[in-house]
């Protein structure tokens, strides 16, 4: 009987070791990936288990973390002016996950970055408790104010830029939310909350980020794109010079006419006087003229086609591939199937702006550890040169005329130099629906240096037409913006 | 067959029984340990919770040490050769288990549950219960040989345990499995804790009389020797019993412990490899047929295979289907190699029933891998101690009720630890003395006193040689 025996023996060693070895491949193998699974709430435990770092506007948070109770999270994250700020932070809701910045740099405000590893292990060591890091943002208080105040009760969004290092100054979406109402996870109050800011029960949208994340047709501000493309290929060199612009214009292989906003002085007229009064038909032609590639060259080379990464992401903005000759005309002003983020056309200002250079949007200046030692900071980067310096300095002195006396007259600030551009966007088939008022520019200073360039779009603004154009709703927005980040400079 | 005859075999314990150390005082040494380590986790626990030394250290320290000193006491006089192992490996088990067991009912996750009850004393009082059944078992049993007079007996009592929670008013339906009765006052009892014991000695009695039988006649087939027609009997019959079990009371975990028993004791009394592949053939059979139209193991297998879809399913809140084998795995992968520390760790999130079926995950989170290794080794341990007294026991029946007893045992750490961490589907079993159930740490504290018992005989000096009749003067005997 002990043969057998000993077989079973064998047999029950193997059942054991069948659990040992199962054991290895779950709690050493298999651990980190159960360990970080999205959907281990012990993941989500961690997250709350300490306040959260701070994300830094001028060296004050606009972020806090307040004690919760009655739930295995002990902080959640508390905002300052949320509904000011949510398109810069994001949201880190217990129940309903994080975005944008609180998501992107995650790691950072809860401590769990690899690059804090080392002070981690310092920390268990000496019994501290973990703690999050500081993200310090490029924004500007005073500008995001203007901004958001700007905007009121208006639907809309503004983007400033600061073109000399593409720090992004101002990130402004209305109307917005608060993220504090539903930052914990009460299924009373937050996620009630939560349900009244989607899309389904609120038709205004308030947790889009209308600045990063929403593309509209940018109409006339889109000019200056043409423009460039016209100073860059050579077609115009002279911006004062007429040009071959016949009114009335029929679009090419087309029999219909491409008309202008009113009875505006267009026939032949200069690229500066074209932009002053936004001729649709200078610009059409010059579109059609130059073709499709070389206006999608140079559109691509503001940056549109591409998302930006800011580090939150920025939609990308459109000009389209594929299109004949009339496309490729509306695209020119604006129309067709182009379409721009404010972010983007506040790009195109900005390259203006800095003598032709556009450089990378960014709005993370640095990221701190826990004692506020930098970890990560941010090098301002350029991202490319849509215009030559000359051609650019064209440019700025036609949109300082649009500014001057022409549309954009409502941007002006006293003593310093303002280069902008209208638009009146068609919206809805047949402009059946209200139009956008677009408004571009950059503020120049005494020395020639820019400190800010802005874009600003106002959906549905008024019933009439004239009026929503650009420069009444748009302009005085941007000209607040400039004027507190000019203000804060001196 | 007996081992004294087999020359082959005497370089091993068989033989050295005559004159062997008794060990007990290596078992009382043991014991220190065993009733040290868990106190020292038991302080661990409140300091990690409460920051302070929980003040039920000092009971809880003197009852586990009470428990372990009547046990030692008890061997030391009615079962001095016993295996010094078996006590202390149980002590320590049932001592980690209570900590275990007090951690989690410090949970406040666990405490709002509406069928919350404070498990540890109760556990405490079951152990107490277990070690004096383990008394009255050394105290009682003088001899294993005994049992097999109750042979039939036995598979009698066996039947009714196991048919218990079918009786209508008697037997208590808990989350799918009907393996409970319901005896007022009392709480619920699970029969087949039990019935693991009875039956083991049915099988050894049972198998000790048809041994020859069923392993002579047979017929050589392709290497193979196939029993005779009749001889499939018995085989067929808890074969059909335990898909009686299955199909019935949808207890997976019992099925297959009671005939993977059976062909392990099978196989040992008539040294016939064609029994374990019957057994596998029928055990395969039997689960596939019984899966076909069986959903509550059809959707056992279904978690096994998807456990993050069964977690999905039953977090959209599809009736019938629960997220606590995902839970467990996250547990067990939280835990990583070193684990969180005792009393820091979220397994509690498993809910029910994560204090009994699921109590490994536990120790998987918060003592890691090493923890769990060394818990599985501990089994193991037992096991192989369990065997080796079959080895070494001089008896047929000794030999078969050791490694029946064994065999189970080992099945059912197997069965439920291999369930918890998915290496199987999941079968409603307890691991033996770490998790929370009277029923099943009384029957294991009594499994280990026969164990230790059968032990006790097994090593025990060979009576001195009769005294040599030649030497002394012819009595006359007159009538």
């Amino acid at each position: 009987m002990n043969k057998p025996l000993r077989r079973i023996a064998i047999f029950c060693g193997l059942l054991v070791l069948a659990l040992l070895v199962r054991d290895n491949w779950l709690q050493y193998v298999m651990a980190t990936e159960l360990k970080e699974d999205k959907a281990n709430r012990r993941v989500a435990i961690e997250r709350y288990a300490q306040p959260r770092g701070d994300i830094i506007v001028d060296g004050k948070s606009i972020t806090g973390s307040a004690k919760t109770e009655g739930s295995d999270f002990d902080y959640k994250r508390t905002y300052k002016n949320g509904e000011m700020w949510a398109p810069v932070t994001g949201y880190a809701s217990q129940a309903f996950g994080a975005t944008q910045l609180e998501s992107i740099e995650d790691g950072i405000l809860t401590g769990n970055d690899d690059r804090l590893f080392f002070r981690r292990t310092l920390d268990m060591i000496t019994g501290k408790k973990q703690a999050g890091g500081n993200v310090v943002t490029t924004l500007s208080a005073a500008a995001q104010k203007a901004a958001f105040e700007g905007l009121g009760d208006k639907k809309g969004a503004v983007a400033a830029i600061d073109p000399s290092t593409g720090a992004i100054l101002a990130l402004a979406s209305t109307p917005s939310y608060d993220p504090s109402t539903f930052a914990g996870n009460s299924t009373e109050t937050d996620s009630k909350a939560w349900a009244k800011l989607q899309k389904k029960e609120n038709p205004d949208d308030p947790m889009l980020n209308r600045a990063l994340r929403e593309t509209y047709p940018p109409g006339s501000t889109f000019k200056v794109v043409t423009a460039a493309a016209a100073l860059e290929n050579g077609l115009v060199d002279d911006v004062d010079a007429k040009t071959d612009s016949p009114l009335p214009y029929t679009l090419p292989d087309t029999r219909t006419e491409l008309k202008n906003e009113g009875n505006i002085p267009c026939k032949d007229a200069s690229l500066r006087d074209a932009l002053k009064v936004s001729c649709n038909t200078v610009f059409g032609k010059i579109g059609a003229d130059l073709g499709k590639d070389k206006m999608k060259e140079e559109a691509e080379k503001f940056g549109f086609n591409s998302e930006q990464f800011t580090p939150v992401r920025s939609n990308a903005s459109v000009f389209p591939d594929e299109m004949d000759k009339p496309q490729t005309a509306l695209s020119s002003i604006g129309q067709f199937e182009t379409a721009a983020t404010p972010l983007q056309m506040a790009m195109v200002a900005s390259a203006v702006a800095n003598d032709g250079t556009l450089m990378k949007p960014y709005m993370v200046d640095k990221l701190q550890a826990p004692s506020l030692d930098v970890i990560e900071q941010t090098e301002p980067e350029e991202m490319s040169k849509p215009l030559s310096e000359d051609n650019a300095q064209k440019l700025q002195s036609i949109m300082e005329t649009v500014v001057q006396d022409g549309t954009g007259t409502r941007a002006q600030i006293p003593g310093v130099t303002v280069g902008g551009k209208t638009g009146t966007a068609q919206h809805g088939v047949d402009n059946s629906e209200k139009p956008y008022a677009w408004f571009i520019s950059y503020a120049k200073l005494k020395d020639g240096s820019s400190p800010v360039a802005v874009a600003v779009v106002v959906e549905d603004g008024s019933a009439n037409r004239d009026d929503i154009s650009g420069g009444g709703l748009a302009a005085p927005i941007a000209q607040a913006v400039m004027k507190a980040v000019v203000d804060s400079k001196q | 067959m007996s081992s004294t005859t087999n020359p082959s075999t005497h370089h091993t314990s068989t033989i050295g029984a005559i004159g062997a150390p008794s060990r007990r005082n290596t078992e009382l040494a043991l014991l220190v340990f065993a009733v040290v380590i868990p106190v020292f986790a038991y302080a661990n626990v409140g300091l990690a919770l409460n920051d302070q030394v929980p003040p039920g250290l000092l009971g809880y320290g003197l009852g586990l040490g009470l428990l372990a000193g009547v046990g030692h006491l008890v061997v030391r006089k009615f079962a001095p050769y016993a295996d010094p192992l078996l006590l202390p490996l149980a002590t320590l088990l049932n001592g980690l288990g209570l900590v275990v067991i007090w951690r989690l009912d410090q949970s406040e996750r666990l405490q709002v549950r509406s069928t919350f009850v404070e498990a540890a004393p109760r556990q405490l009082l079951y152990s107490a219960l277990g070690v004096a059944l383990f008394v009255g078992v050394l105290l009682l049993l003088k001899d294993h040989r005994v049992l097999q007079r109750y042979t039939y007996i036995s598979m009698f009592a066996a039947l009714v345990l196991l048919l218990l929670p079918l009786v209508p008013g008697l037997g208590a339906d808990v989350f799918g499995a009907k393996i409970w009765i319901k005896i007022p006052g009392l709480g619920t009892i699970q029969p087949g804790e039990f019935a693991k014991i009875v039956i083991a000695v049915f099988f050894a009695g049972y198998l000790m009389v048809k041994r020859d039988a069923l392993a002579l006649a047979s017929r050589r087939f392709m290497g193979l020797y196939l029993p005779r027609g009749r001889d499939l009997g018995p085989i067929l019959m808890v074969w059909a019993m335990s898909i009686l079990i299955l199909v019935f009371e949808t207890d997976l975990g019992t099925s297959l412990l009671f005939f993977g028993m059976f062909v392990v004791m099978l196989y040992v009394a008539t040294e016939r490899t064609s029994w374990i592949v019957f057994g596998l053939l029928m055990s395969a059979a039997g689960a596939v047929g019984v899966a076909s139209f069986e959903p509550h193991v059809q959707q056992r297998v279904q978690a096994w295979l998807d456990p993050m879809g069964e977690y999905l399913k039953s977090k959209q809140g599809v009736v019938g289907h629960s997220e606590q084998s995902m839970e467990a795995l996250w547990a067990f992968g939280s835990g990583g190699v070193l684990g969180t520390g005792l009393g820091q760790g979220n397994s509690d999130l498993i809910g029910f029933a994560a204090n009994s079926d699921f109590i490994l995950a536990t120790f998987g989170e918060e003592l890691g891998l090493a923890g769990v290794m060394a818990i599985l080794l501990i089994y193991g341990l037992i096991v192989e101690r369990g065997v080796r007294t079959a080895l070494a026991a001089r008896d047929p029946f000794g030999k078969l009720l050791a490694v029946g007893l064994s065999g189970a045992f080992a099945l059912q750490v197997f069965v439920v630890a291999g369930g918890v961490m998915n290496l199987i589907p999941l079968t409603g079993m307890t691991l033996p003395f770490v998790a929370y159930g009277g029923s099943s740490v009384i029957a294991n504290w009594a499994l280990i006193g026969i164990l230790i018992r059968i032990s006790d005989t097994a090593r025990r000096p060979a009576p001195s040689p009769a005294p040599n009749p030649d030497a002394e003067m012819t009595q006359v005997v007159r009538p």
